[in-house]
């Protein structure tokens, strides 16, 4: 805004109120944004949050409180409302059309036309050619969106936002997904952002994140606003203690353990395109991390050794005995445990109870007879619900009823229970707030402690240096280093992500 | 960007040949359709040379032209991620409503038969369309529900007293068999629809909106597109288009009885799924669906002309459905294994 005073806020929210039936979700929204400034939201998850931004964009309408935006009061009835006045969102999870083009996606609703409101291709693709231009990648925009990386999901959000000419920019942990590189673009994109005058806000679990990239902070509790201030005058210890309203033990307790037996031994296994010559051994106590950039094939090699994915060349071993490739009964009969990436779609049915989730793996042996008992799932939840500690309402709730990091003990525990030689464990706390984090690195290494092999594949670098004995790099399918703990560093880490110890220039 | 890192964006010229094999790839649906309509009628004028007849081609169209003009609503639907089933039933009633109205008000305009046929198709569409976006329920469901009731009703109005082709009006009846150049009137008017409706679904952001909301429907909702109101649209379209048929089925056989447009419903589903369109929602095309309603037809008629059993006519249609499905699979698969490896070996550049 020409007109504004350059410390004139471009959006205040204003102790806005919204139920979801008897559940209050947020009591005191309160925000307010500066143009040309990076503000953080943080919280814990359940903390308001997402309710709020899903206020700013216009998804849900407030029970009370008030909204202005660029100094007039609004209301949004829809998402629509929103766009128009200028607030653009990028959520958590990607919300593009897999079966249309880049193009498309960008412009939905609002592609050009010439006469007739006839929708131009050939402008729109231009168009879209010209935001990634202004962005600095290379996307070709008449391709469809299905099959992109996360990272390049994120750009075409971005470029939709860049598009819209967006005078405020929510993003709700868009680097959650994401790592190194990909995250410093993002930060590059919100610094012109800013630097044409934008208001930022930026919701992250990731405190350094946050520090390295943000000018003010708003920390959140229980649906209530609890302070808003400039990032330089708060301690990450202060930030802490206002998200979790206690002090919090060490986020990355690590008991030292001697490694014994090798229990996964995986030599020269290559999948063309995917990855290719991939060896390493996972002992008894000791936790080897997975890591490297987005789509440097971290997850695909874990699914390969696991068995859901296919692996061409190569043997896999688990306590000497050779797994057959493509076969995940035998990796689970062998004593592998797989918690995957995405838990909502591939480490739980959402819609079934607790205590039914908590026993799908074990199913063979609850049944007596072939029939299974209510009363052994029940009995089995019950006990790995109070070793895990979970918060629930009921076991017979369904999961979809509790929050990200209980959800994770979940899925912890129906692998757990089936008593594993190896747990793999992909992205251990992604989108879990601190306190539940700390939780389940304690019950990681402990699990460790008490013998277990694990294999951590994580996109969070001190998750990796706090939790990992040993880090495996992989960088485009190779792995480019193995570091000890005492070794890796994140320089170290982030340039063989890199490749720049294998002789690539940039 | 100031990074000295090399960015990892797996994005480069290297995809453009992808997104145009991709879009090849699409196309070639209608055109491998089009090429087996081919094959089939080539395969049926060697057995029977009366098969490539002037009269035989000129029934083909016109025995195709209802199918696939049911299509046309049809894939707007689908598209969306719903289904219409109610299609048949709603072309018997809109038929009977159109003969009873010729019967019953001699000399009415032949103008107000289409009139007539169209409104009482899109009521039907319109009460569809509201159930499935006011009340949230499945379209399967209330569909199937719709087949059922309306035919019911139909059954209650026809009340046993079939409409004999001299009630319907001659100049009525000559859209029936008129050819203009040798080509059936009927099959030109259908024809016409088709194409407008193919190039409105490629070229207006109101059918754009169907494609997203069937791709992804909480996207679309945050995308600020209007669904339930696009999403009743298309019901409105299926259920006017479905009259149309109705009154276009009058003047083609001229006599209407309960059995009007039964089954139906099948018929365009399977012609749907066959010309390409995603069960799913959010892909495919009209010009694919109504070709695949030629190629069914044309499958029955060529086995009818070769004197093979007509239950082969729903095998082979069965068997089709299954090849379109298994086709769309792996074609998914080979398109998310290409890009794969194709930005592998980008990576390896």
């Amino acid at each position: 805004m020409a007109t504004a005073a350059p410390h004139d806020p471009l959006l205040v929210l204003d102790r806005a109120e919204k139920s979801f039936g008897a559940v209050r979700a947020l009591v005191d929204g309160s925000i307010t944004l500066y143009p040309g400034e990076a503000h953080a939201l943080l919280g814990e998850n359940g903390a308001g949050k997402s309710t709020l931004v899903k206020i700013l964009a216009g998804v849900h309408q407030p029970d009370a409180g008030s909204l202005v935006v660029g100094g007039a009061p609004v209301v949004f009835a829809g998402p629509s409302d929103a766009r128009d006045a200028g607030v653009s969102i990028i959520y958590q999870e990607p919300t593009l059309f897999p079966d249309l083009t880049v193009a498309e996606n960008i412009y939905m609703g609002r592609q050009p036309t010439v006469a007739g409101r006839r929708i131009d291709r050939r402008a729109m693709n231009a168009a879209a050619r010209e935001v990634f231009a202004r962005l600095g990648v290379v996307l070709d925009p008449s391709r469809p969106a299905r099959g992109l990386s996360v990272a390049d999901q994120q750009i075409v959000e971005i470029a939709k936002a860049l598009s819209l000419n967006a005078r405020v920019l929510v993003m709700d942990e868009p680097t959650a997904a994401l790592t190194g590189v990909e995250v410093r673009r993002l930060f590059d994109v919100m610094e012109t952002l800013r630097a044409e005058g934008a208001a930022v806000m930026f919701i992250s679990h990731r405190l350094e994140e946050v520090y390295a990239s943000c000018q003010r902070v708003t920390i959140m509790r229980d649906g209530r606003f609890v302070r808003t201030a400039p990032i330089d005058e708060v301690t990450v210890d202060e930030i802490i203690r206002s998200m979790v309203g206690r002090d919090l033990d060490a986020l990355f307790p690590k008991t030292t353990t001697e490694p014994g037996q090798v229990v996964l031994d995986v030599d020269g296994m290559s999948e063309d395109g995917v990855f290719s010559d991939i060896s390493f051994q996972v002992r008894r106590g000791e936790i080897v991390a997975l890591a490297g950039l987005v789509g440097a094939g971290r997850s695909e090699v874990a699914r390969a050794v696991f068995g859901i994915d296919p692996r061409t060349t190569g043997t896999v071993s688990v306590l000497g005995e050779v797994l057959p490739a493509h076969r995940p009964r035998a990796a689970m009969a062998a004593g592998i445990a797989l918690v995957p990436e995405d838990r909502r779609q591939q480490g739980l049915v959402m819609d079934l109870p607790i205590d039914q989730n908590m026993a799908l793996a074990s199913l063979g042996r609850l049944a007596t007879g072939g029939l299974l008992r209510r009363s052994a799932e029940r009995k089995l939840a019950a006990d790995w619900a109070r070793r895990l500690q979970l918060k629930f309402g009921r076991l017979g709730n369904p999961a979809s009823t509790l929050s990200g990091g209980n959800q994770q003990k979940v899925v912890l525990g129906k692998w757990l229970s089936r008593d594993p030689q190896l747990l793999i464990i992909d992205e251990p706390t992604r989108g879990i707030d601190v306190g539940t984090k700390a939780e389940v690195h304690r019950i990681i290494d402990s699990l460790v402690a008490a013998g277990m092999a694990v294999l951590m594949i994580s996109s969070e670098l001190p998750e990796v240096l706090g939790m990992a004995d040993r880090v495996l790099v992989l960088h485009e399918g190779r792995i480019t280093a193995e570091l000890s703990r005492a070794d890796a560093d994140e320089d170290s880490i982030m340039r063989a992500a890199s490749g720049l110890t294998s002789g690539a220039t940039a | 960007m100031t990074a000295t890192l090399p960015r990892p964006t797996p994005a480069g010229s290297t995809r453009t040949p992808v997104g145009a094999r991709l879009g090849g790839l699409l196309r070639a649906r209608e055109t491998g359709i089009a090429l087996l309509i081919v094959v089939v009628f080539v395969a049926a004028t060697v057995k029977n040379d009366a098969f490539a007849s002037a009269n035989s081609i000129q029934q083909l169209l016109l025995g195709a032209s209802l199918i696939a003009l049911l299509t046309v609503g049809q894939t707007m639907v689908i598209v969306t991620r719903n289904v219409d089933l109610s299609v048949g039933s709603v072309v018997g009633i809109s038929a009977y409503v159109v003969g009873m109205t010729f019967r019953d008000h001699p000399g009415t305009p032949i103008l107000l038969g289409f009139v007539v046929g169209i409104a009482v198709g899109a009521f039907f569409g319109a009460v569809n369309g509201a159930v499935v976006t006011l009340f949230r329920v499945p379209s399967l469901v209330v569909t199937l529900a719709g087949l059922y009731v309306i035919r019911g009703l139909d059954g209650l109005l026809v009340d046993g007293v079939i409409i004999n082709p001299q009630s319907i009006p001659r100049g009525f009846q000559r859209i029936g068999f008129e050819t203009v150049l040798g080509v059936p009137v009927l099959f030109l008017l259908v024809l016409v629809v088709v194409l407008v409706a193919a190039y409105a679904m490629r070229s207006f952001r109101s059918a754009r909106d169907l494609y997203a909301i069937g791709s992804n429907p909480d996207a679309a909702e945050l995308a600020g597109i209007p669904t339930q109101k696009r999403v009743f649209t298309a019901f409105l379209v299926s259920g006017s288009l479905a009259g149309l048929t109705g009154a276009l089925f009058v003047a083609l056989f001229a006599q209407v009885d309960v059995t009007a447009g039964r089954g139906y419903e099948f018929l365009v589903v399977a012609a749907v799924v066959v010309g390409g369109v995603a069960i799913f929602g959010g892909s495919g095309t009209v010009i694919g669906a109504a070709l695949a309603a030629v190629l069914l037809n044309t499958i029955d008629q060529a086995l009818v002309s070769s004197r093979i059993s007509g239950f082969w006519t729903d095998a082979i249609a069965g068997a089709l459905l299954l090849a379109a499905i298994a086709f769309d699979r792996s074609l998914s698969l080979r398109i998310a294994r290409k890009l794969r490896t194709q930005e592998g070996a980008h990576r390896d550049v």
